[in-house]
């Protein structure tokens, strides 16, 4: 069966995944040594060494997202993050950064390296060096390639290879991306953050909610509207009389219909997104694609299941896996 | 592809004009008997609030006549009741049943937020900061309240679970873990 890799922001959210069927769960410590350092968000040291346990317990895996970028005379942190990760019983750590994957190769030889979809490794070149160079096992793909190029991908690497197939989508520069910087000083890929919750202000202005991102006004939703995530990449501007999304619409991944594609195409694990979220979209998602990954294992036909409730914008995608672009 | 859910349920008007009445000091000590008890059971979600764990965050029910202002300044819990909404350094507005819902596990709060169920003014980071924190407390209302009427327990839970099969809203964790967790 295909590996379901589920996110949890919170030890009620890696028990949620767990109970819900998640083979893996991904989290991150309380700072910013991950790409989801939120308020209120993520494990203690303490927390994370009784999540390990209790999803050993139920045959399920804990992956720990180190996958920001360590800033130059900084490092220590990581370093830090990496130890406290092995202590706790780890499965594997998600990295990104090279110099990172060079210190856990070394100091940590025994702790499992997957590479994080930010280090935008898209093709075997990459791939093979990051596997090479660090025995890196897992390669956690960009939302950039079709099915096609991950089937063609997976003939020429020796690395197991890991998709999104639900939740949040990013602008295709995954690992690159400074967008929210401009606006805040601070970015998912340095920070951990993006569009940080201190910088967003909401306004109910007459039929409108209008969201500002380090005071720009970057979206201004109608009563009827489902209301986006306060990114800029998903910003509706006005330029020249026409007002739309100039980067991305506010949609979000769901590409269950291609798991099958996916196994076919040699596909390991799939991953869902969303450490940022509720118990209750753990929950949710989570049984819905065990459910899916299940019947395609059996041969059934796929399960129905609304989520798209649960997405931005109210709607799904199959995002870059069958491109159509505007 | 866009599938909208059903809107969450809204508290019966009868439910809003029989609170119209009640004046507030009572239902204040007894929101903030109810919020010292969870505090102290629940100490995690306090330590997880961080640096916002002195704010004040005004909780408005669009569907009741009152709002509560939660205030966690001075290091302790106050829940007090309010005819409108009390200055505060941010505002979370939507149905009773959205924040009972969250609290439950029901809910997710972004999903409400992106259906305009749930309206945020004010410190974002506190608010994130609460919600987070609260969704990790695995919060169970009917449990508290059992819990504090003594010998009436088994009456009080035969009523909230009578009354939640009538409102539709969800008054009890719905997440329960059989057997625990470690």
């Amino acid at each position: 069966m295909m590996e379901l890799v589920c996110p949890a922001g919170t030890p009620a959210a890696l028990r949620a995944a767990v109970e819900a069927g998640a083979h893996s769960v991904y989290c991150g410590f309380s700072d910013e040594t991950n790409a989801r350092n939120f308020p209120g968000l993520n494990f203690s040291t303490e927390e994370l060494t009784e999540a390990v346990a209790g999803a050993h317990k139920r045959g399920a895996k804990v992956l720990v997202a180190l996958n920001t970028f360590p800033r130059a005379g900084g490092e220590k942190l990581w370093h830090q993050r990496l130890a406290d990760a092995e202590a706790a019983g780890a499965d594997a750590v998600i990295l990104a950064d090279v110099g990172l994957l060079d210190y856990a190769a070394t100091h940590h030889p025994r702790l499992r390296r997957h590479l994080s979809v930010q280090a935008a490794a898209a093709n075997p070149d990459a791939i093979n060096f990051y596997a090479e160079t660090f025995d890196v096992k897992r390669v956690v793909l960009p939302r950039v390639l079709t099915v096609q190029e991950i089937a063609e991908i997976n003939k020429e690497i020796d690395a197991e290879t890991e998709v999104f197939v639900f939740g949040g989508l990013c602008v295709m520069a995954e690992g690159r991306c400074s967008l929210s910087s401009y606006a805040t000083g601070k970015s998912p890929n340095m920070n951990g953050v993006c569009s940080p919750a201190s910088h967003v202000a909401y306004a109910e202005e007459g039929n409108e909610l209008a969201a500002r991102l380090g005071g720009f006004t970057i979206n201004r939703t109608p009563k009827d509207r489902p209301a986006p995530y306060p990114t800029l990449c998903k910003g509706c501007f006005t330029s020249e009389n026409q007002t739309g999304h100039v980067f991305e619409d506010p949609v979000s991944l769901d590409a269950r219909h291609l798991i099958p594609a996916l196994a076919k195409a040699g596909v390991t694990a799939l991953k869902i997104e969303g450490r940022q979220r509720s118990r209750a979209y753990v929950a949710e998602v989570v049984r819905t694609f065990r459910a899916a990954v299940e019947a395609v294992e059996e041969g059934r036909p796929m399960p129905e299941g609304a989520l798209a409730r649960l997405a931005e914008g109210q709607a799904g995608t199959a995002g870059a896996y069958a491109k159509t672009w505007r | 592809m866009a599938d909208h859910a059903p809107s969450i349920p809204r508290l019966p008007r009868l439910v809003g004009a029989a609170m119209r009445p009640l004046p507030l000091m009572p239902v204040s000590i007894a929101l903030s008997a109810l919020s010292r008890r969870i505090a102290k059971r629940h100490a995690s979600m306090f330590r997880r609030l961080g640096e916002h764990g002195n704010k004040r965050f005004a909780l408005d029910p669009t569907d009741l006549p009152m709002v509560f202002l939660m205030d966690l300044r001075g290091g302790k819990v106050r829940l007090s009741a309010h005819r409108t909404a009390p200055p505060s350094d941010a505002r979370i507005a939507g149905p009773m049943a959205g924040f009972l819902g969250m609290m439950h596990g029901a809910y997710d709060g972004d999903a409400l937020f992106f259906s305009r169920d749930l309206v945020v003014e004010g410190d974002t980071s506190a608010v994130v900061a609460l919600r987070n924190a609260i969704d990790d407390a695995e919060l169970d209302l009917t449990e508290e309240l059992a819990e504090m009427a003594g010998p009436m327990r088994g009456f009080l839970r035969a009523a909230i679970a009578q009354a939640e099969k009538q409102s539709g809203v969800v008054l009890h964790r719905v997440d329960t873990l059989a057997g625990g967790w470690t």
